[in-house]
């Protein structure tokens, strides 16, 4: 940990509900002086919410801080402080150096001016000064590959160009601090990879960045610390890795029902857990290692043909794997019973990609009742701890990440 | 891709963030700082302004000359006001330049702040920025309707004296009166949008307490100092003076508007001020 860049002291915003604008006309604001006086109190009056409250953190200099949370948690509010867009109702912060914030790509872009004047204009709206965008306007123009249209409207341009102009012009800003808002969230997913690829180039360039987005992936890839903001606080911080696993663990609610006795007590499902290859209970397991999933079944009465089934979903709630022994082998099926019994499936190392997902877990005759199922009864993260790398299609994606045997041989040997 | 950063040293002070205290204060340094921006912004409403427009710029003295014309028929004509010795067309011309320049620049400063909302919400620059760069734009077609006040002296053969001079002095006038006016209805604007339905309301009003269409040496003397408690009838019977000669030099009446205008100037920099860190939660 060095210096920090930016101080943060229990830094707190109240905006009124009800329309943002409060008296929005000349008589409500003389209503409001005249009649009734205003609540004075210490505490956010009935049609007052605090947006954010009692945050304190320190941003160190030259790290990458990320800042996660739900919709509505208070992230954008907190960096429109911190960028001096709004002014906090209490507390304080200090900012050692000077600040480019871009909460939107594109900011102030007019459609009736060309791209070379829309550079300009995005460009001192950022910040930058004139002789900086004139020294660094080829390097703009090349990165958005918008060379032959520079001098085209901006109304003309597909959507696809106007947000790399855009991007283009923001990712040139040299600020000691930058603050960044989910700007990765608009574009195709080659524009994302640029933006993740650059902000790469910015993180090892040693600057200051506070980043805010809900790619855990990108998170887990670029920050160094985490804060998870919830319901305008500060739940936790910390290394990203261990934010982000704890954030998305409780993204991903889970059912309060952890044993299912089942119709008629045939058979009772329980105890599931997630174990890893030395035998250790986790939730988060690297990319490269395996992980078992594991229950207890208490059978009463005879059955035959009682099958298992794991359903393995993501935050998106797609099914991803869905897994039942009768279609994995003959030979797992269970005894007939009565009998106590432990089921373990293995999800195998290289396989399911970094992400959040949940268990689901039953048991039924294939044609025949269900016995039981526990639908979402526990949740794990498989984090992805090798370098972050993009390739040509952008950031490593989906929720497959197999280990390939690639195999490249000579064109010549053929001959 | 980006060339070498030169190490930056921490700064000596931190910038700090804090709620705003009850008393604003104006900030002028980082205002000046800001100055490029200040300018970007006049220069990308000139872009803009006569974009996709078949005549362009000519509406700059199209405007005025017709309205010069309509005043010079009606009044002038129909109506025979007195027009002070001078022919009627330069008459109501030589008004219409500064009056049209106000309008516009002060229209344009009021609906800064509410019309670059989408910028405002998304990154932070001082606020004053806004209005002070609104008043530049109109400035321009000033100047295009100014060549053509020119050549219709020429052809009325008025020459002017020295009191040409001054007329800078007017025109900075005319600035100030627009800057001062805007910033008050700009934060109002911003906080209230009952400003936008009031503005052209205000603007026919003030059209006829200001000598355009008549000249303040038909009030009483004793009414001149009172007259001048509009600013617009220091910067009209000035600039008129200063260029035609006509009615009286420069004298009660300018300084009470001279005073005027610097009072609503600097009440409005303090009243905009202290709106400036409300305006990007309302606007």
């Amino acid at each position: 940990m060095s210096r920090p860049a930016i101080v943060v002291e229990d830094l707190g915003k109240r905006y009124r509900i009800g329309g943002r604008t409060g008296a929005s006309s000349f008589r409500g604001a003389l209503k409001e002086r005249f009649g009734r006086s205003r609540s004075t109190s210490e505490d956010a009056p009935p049609d007052h919410i605090w947006a954010v409250r009692n945050i304190s953190f320190e941003a160190p200099l030259g790290q990458v801080t990320g800042i996660i949370g739900r919709n509505g948690a208070g992230k954008s509010t907190l960096l429109k402080i911190l960028s001096r867009i709004t002014r906090p109702t209490e507390g304080r912060a200090e900012v050692w150096g000077t600040v480019g914030s871009l909460l939107e790509v594109g900011t102030g872009f007019h459609p009736e001016l060309s791209g070379r004047e829309n550079v300009y204009l995005n460009g001192s709206i950022l910040g930058m000064g004139r002789r900086e965008i004139d020294r660094k306007f080829d390097e703009i123009i090349a990165f958005a590959e918008t060379e032959a249209f520079v001098d085209t409207p901006v109304k003309h341009y597909s959507s696809g160009m106007h947000v790399r102009l855009a991007f283009a012009v923001a990712a040139h800003l040299e600020p000691e601090i930058l603050i960044i808002d989910e700007v990765l969230a608009v574009g195709d997913i080659n524009f994302q990879k640029r933006c993740i690829g650059k902000m790469h180039e910015v993180a090892g360039d040693g600057r200051t960045v506070l980043f805010v987005s809900h790619n855990l992936h990108a998170i887990t890839g670029l920050c160094d610390q985490v804060l998870w903001v919830d319901e305008g606080r500060i739940r936790s911080m910390g290394p990203a890795k261990e934010q982000v696993s704890l954030y998305s663990a409780a993204a991903l609610p889970l059912a309060t029902k952890t044993t299912d006795p089942g119709r008629d007590k045939p058979l009772i499902l329980s105890n599931v857990r997630l174990v890893a290859a030395n035998g250790e209970e986790r939730e988060d397991f690297d990319l490269f290692e395996g992980l078992s999933i594991r229950f207890d079944v208490a059978q009463t009465s005879v059955h035959k043909r009682v099958r298992f089934v794991i359903r393995i979903r993501s935050t998106e709630d797609d099914a991803v794997v869905l897994a039942t022994t009768s279609w994995d082998s003959e030979d797992t099926y269970q005894p007939e019973g009565p009998g106590a019994f432990t089921v373990s499936c293995t999800v195998p190392p290289n396989f399911l990609n970094a992400g959040t997902y949940s268990v689901s877990v039953g048991a039924d005759v294939p044609r025949g009742p269900a016995f039981a199922q526990l639908e979402d009864v526990r949740r794990f993260v498989i984090v992805n701890t090798a370098s972050f790398g993009d390739g040509l299609f952008g950031a490593r994606d989906g929720y497959l990440s197999p280990y390939q045997q690639w195999n490249i041989t000579s064109a010549d040997t053929d001959n | 891709m980006s060339p070498p950063r030169e190490e930056h040293l921490l700064p000596a002070a931190p910038i700090l963030i804090s709620p705003p205290k009850g008393w604003a204060d104006l900030e002028l340094r980082e205002l000046w700082r800001y100055r490029e921006l200040l300018y970007f912004f006049a220069w990308r409403d000139l872009k803009v302004r006569y974009k996709q427009t078949l005549i362009g710029a000519s509406w700059a003295v199209i405007q005025p000359f017709m309205i010069m014309i309509v005043f010079t028929i009606f009044f002038g004509r129909i109506l025979n006001l007195p027009s002070g010795g001078l022919p009627a067309p330069l008459f109501y011309y030589s008004a219409l330049l500064p009056w049209t320049y106000f309008v516009t620049a002060m229209s344009g400063a009021a609906n800064s702040v509410v019309s670059n909302q989408g910028i405002i919400t998304k990154t932070y620059f001082p606020r004053l920025v806004l209005p002070l760069s609104a008043v530049i734009p109109p400035m321009v077609d000033f100047a295009i309707a100014f060549v053509v006040l020119l050549v219709m002296m020429v052809y009325y053969g008025i020459v002017p004296g020295l009191a040409i001079l001054t007329l800078p002095l007017f025109m900075a006038l005319a600035i100030l009166t627009a800057i001062a006016v805007g910033l008050w209805l700009s934060a109002l604007n911003a906080i209230y949008r009952d400003v936008r339905h009031v503005l052209p309301f205000i603007i026919q009003l003030w059209f006829f307490i200001s000598p355009v269409v008549y000249s303040a040496e038909l009030l009483p003397e004793r009414f001149q100092a009172l007259y001048g408690l509009n600013p617009m009838a220091g910067v009209i019977t000035g600039f008129r003076w200063a260029i035609t000669g006509e009615g009286s030099p420069p004298g009660v009446l300018t300084l009470v508007s001279t005073a005027v205008v610097i009072a609503t100037l600097v009440s409005g920099f303090i009243y905009f001020r202290s709106r400036e860190t409300l305006i990007a939660d309302v606007v």
